[in-house]
């Protein structure tokens, strides 16, 4: 038994899925002993409502302006009033653009162990060990922590998540912190905001990715079209980055982002072993490449041979009918 | 201004991974900059030819790893700290401390580092650094302004850009699309052999054993199992897109 507490993920003012991931895995460890939610941020007490019945014995509310941003100073005096107050034996944040952050943050403050980006657990107390993936995908370690308070960051899109129907309330705990100068060291000037589809790159359940066969920048906006059909994001070969044709923000691979959508469909990549890194692990991989010879197509479960910019409007068509 | 720069020496990212003996296989392996570590060491040289200074490399791990200082001090880095004895590894907690032992040594005003390494890929040890410092960091950093002690950056939040402002001394986190490291030059290399490259210890720092022993304990080492071959659709483009639809929707279920 041990008491779990778990970092909401808020982004845009939800509660992202991992969230719920986080949850289902706090419960798992947690195996009777009190489960735990904070919420960081402002004007986010609303977000409460429901985690008691996915398993949330206690939701702890930090409700400050200070939080509306994302700030490192801030954000690591939050959570550690809250951890003073819950004292938790093991604490899940999200391997998210807040969580990378903010755990070891925490973790360097508390002297603890920190397992980052973790795919999967087994046991329990001190048998908890933690999955993770090293040299992007191309080999995985098992690895716990010795003593003392665990740490574990959570790669989205990888856990069961918490189900409802739990059928408790949540206890409602609003936690007061006060700022003190260290935790403003840094400020957050200005948010630009990038990303126009709104589905969340590392999180997507269908990613539809370009490589340098898309050409030129014009060629993304039929994998956009593709994307867009099947609620999923875009992201790109290292290669497509390199060229100008998108936005590093996009590169998947052993260099950018590691993604495991439940569909990666590979358009015009010719599979770099550093790109397989990154998204080898996906649980349905589509490739569509004009070189049958392509090593991408080694690790893909479908495979057409083609000029992707015929392939790809026509099943963007095809899976519309679909969708309807 | 004095700015150091944290690196770690990685596999070179088109490197297969074998497992030997319950360990990475490394014999023959080529061995890089982490590559996010120089886009920090490209930076730091950037920030001291504008505004001169010092950059000074500090490194915890095997001597291999003097082949990529060299590299740095070849690129334009003016001295170089690793600390290659054993007593000094662990986890992210025990590199953080050695790290913040060896800087605590010297003057610094600003330390930038990879966000991650490519091997390990915790993002851990930069952010702890700091912490173990006691000064503010950024991370994730795209873009570095210096004007007098004020730094402004961009920052990758998941596809936003936030721009976060801090003074000295701070540490940064170096994420891709900060810059294009260059290749050392001839001088460079000929100049690196002669930069200073001093190796400390567990005594040198004034550390015990105790005080960092790993809090992680990395229990298995495995390959992923192998994909089996796939389905390769081939005819008329019709027909392929139609099968691949309708297997991705009944038999995956995935769309």
């Amino acid at each position: 038994m041990a008491k779990v507490l778990v970092v909401a993920d808020i982004r845009r003012g939800k509660l992202r899925n991992v969230t719920l991931e986080m949850l289902g895995a706090a419960r798992v460890i947690a195996d009777g002993d009190t489960v735990a939610v904070a919420l960081l941020g402002k004007d986010v007490g609303g977000l409460a409502e429901g985690l008691g019945d996915f398993g949330a014995d206690d939701v702890y509310v930090v409700d400050a302006p200070e939080l509306e941003s994302y700030n490192s100073g801030t954000y690591r005096r939050a959570l550690l009033e809250v951890m003073g107050q819950f004292n938790p034996g093991v604490l899940f944040l999200a391997h998210s653009a807040i969580g990378k952050d903010l755990a070891p943050m925490v973790a360097a403050r508390l002297g603890a162990g920190q397992v980052s980006d973790i795919t999967s657990f087994e046991g329990k107390g001190e048998n908890l060990v933690f999955v993770r993936a090293i040299y992007a995908g191309k080999a995985f370690t098992k690895v716990s922590v010795r003593q003392g308070l665990v740490i574990a960051t959570v790669r989205p899109n990888n856990l069961v998540p918490a189900a409802a129907g739990a059928g408790k309330p949540g206890t409602l705990k609003s936690v007061s912190v006060s700022f003190e100068p260290p935790d403003l060291a840094t400020l957050v000037k200005e948010v630009i905001t990038k990303v126009s589809t709104g589905v969340d790159l590392t999180e997507a359940k269908v990613v539809v990715a370009g490589g340098r066969g898309v050409k030129d920048a014009s060629g993304f906006t039929h994998l956009e079209g593709l994307a867009g059909v099947l609620g999923g994001a875009v992201g790109a070969s290292r290669g497509a980055c390199d060229a100008g044709y998108c936005d590093y923000s996009l590169q998947i691979g052993q260099t950018g982002k590691v993604v495991t959508p439940d569909l990666y469909i590979a358009c015009g990549i010719s599979g770099a072993i550093q790109h397989l890194a990154g998204m080898s692990n996906s649980k349905v991989i589509v490739a569509i490449n004009k070189d049958p010879e392509a090593p991408i197509f080694q690790v893909a479960d479908y495979g057409i041979v083609g000029d992707l910019l015929e392939v790809v409007p026509r099943l963007t068509e095809e899976f519309k009918k679909i969708r309807v | 201004m004095n700015i150091i720069v944290c690196l770690k020496q990685t596999f070179d990212t088109e490197e297969r991974v074998l497992i030997e003996d319950g360990r990475v296989k490394e014999d023959g392996v080529r061995f890089v900059i982490n590559p996010y570590d120089e886009y920090a060491v490209e930076e730091a040289i950037r920030i001291k030819e504008a505004h001169e200074g010092q950059v000074t490399v500090v490194s915890v791990g095997p001597t291999r790893f003097e082949e990529a200082i060299r590299t740095a001090l070849a690129m334009g880095v003016d001295e170089a700290v690793l600390a290659d004895d054993p007593a000094l590894f662990g986890d992210e907690f025990t590199v953080a401390k050695v790290l913040a032992a060896i800087i605590r040594q010297r003057p610094y005003d600003l330390i930038l580092a990879g966000n991650q390494a490519v091997d390990d890929g915790s993002g851990q040890v930069s952010v702890r650094l700091a912490e173990e410092l006691g000064i503010p960091h950024i991370s994730m950093v795209t873009k570095v302004e210096v004007e007098g002690n004020q730094v402004t950056v961009q920052r990758d939040a998941e596809g936003d850009i936030e721009v976060v402002s801090g003074s000295w001394p701070l540490v940064i986190t170096a994420q891709q699309g900060l810059n294009e490291p260059r290749y050392p030059s001839l001088i460079g290399i000929r100049k690196a052999g002669k930069k200073p490259l001093t190796h400390v210890t567990l005594q040198d720092l004034g550390l015990s054993a105790e005080e960092l022993a790993a809090r992680t304990e990395v229990r298995e080492i495995y390959l992923p199992k192998p994909k089996q071959g796939g389905r390769m659709l081939s005819g008329e483009l019709t027909n392929v897109v139609k099968e691949l639809a309708e297997a991705l929707h009944s038999v995956e279920k995935v769309i």
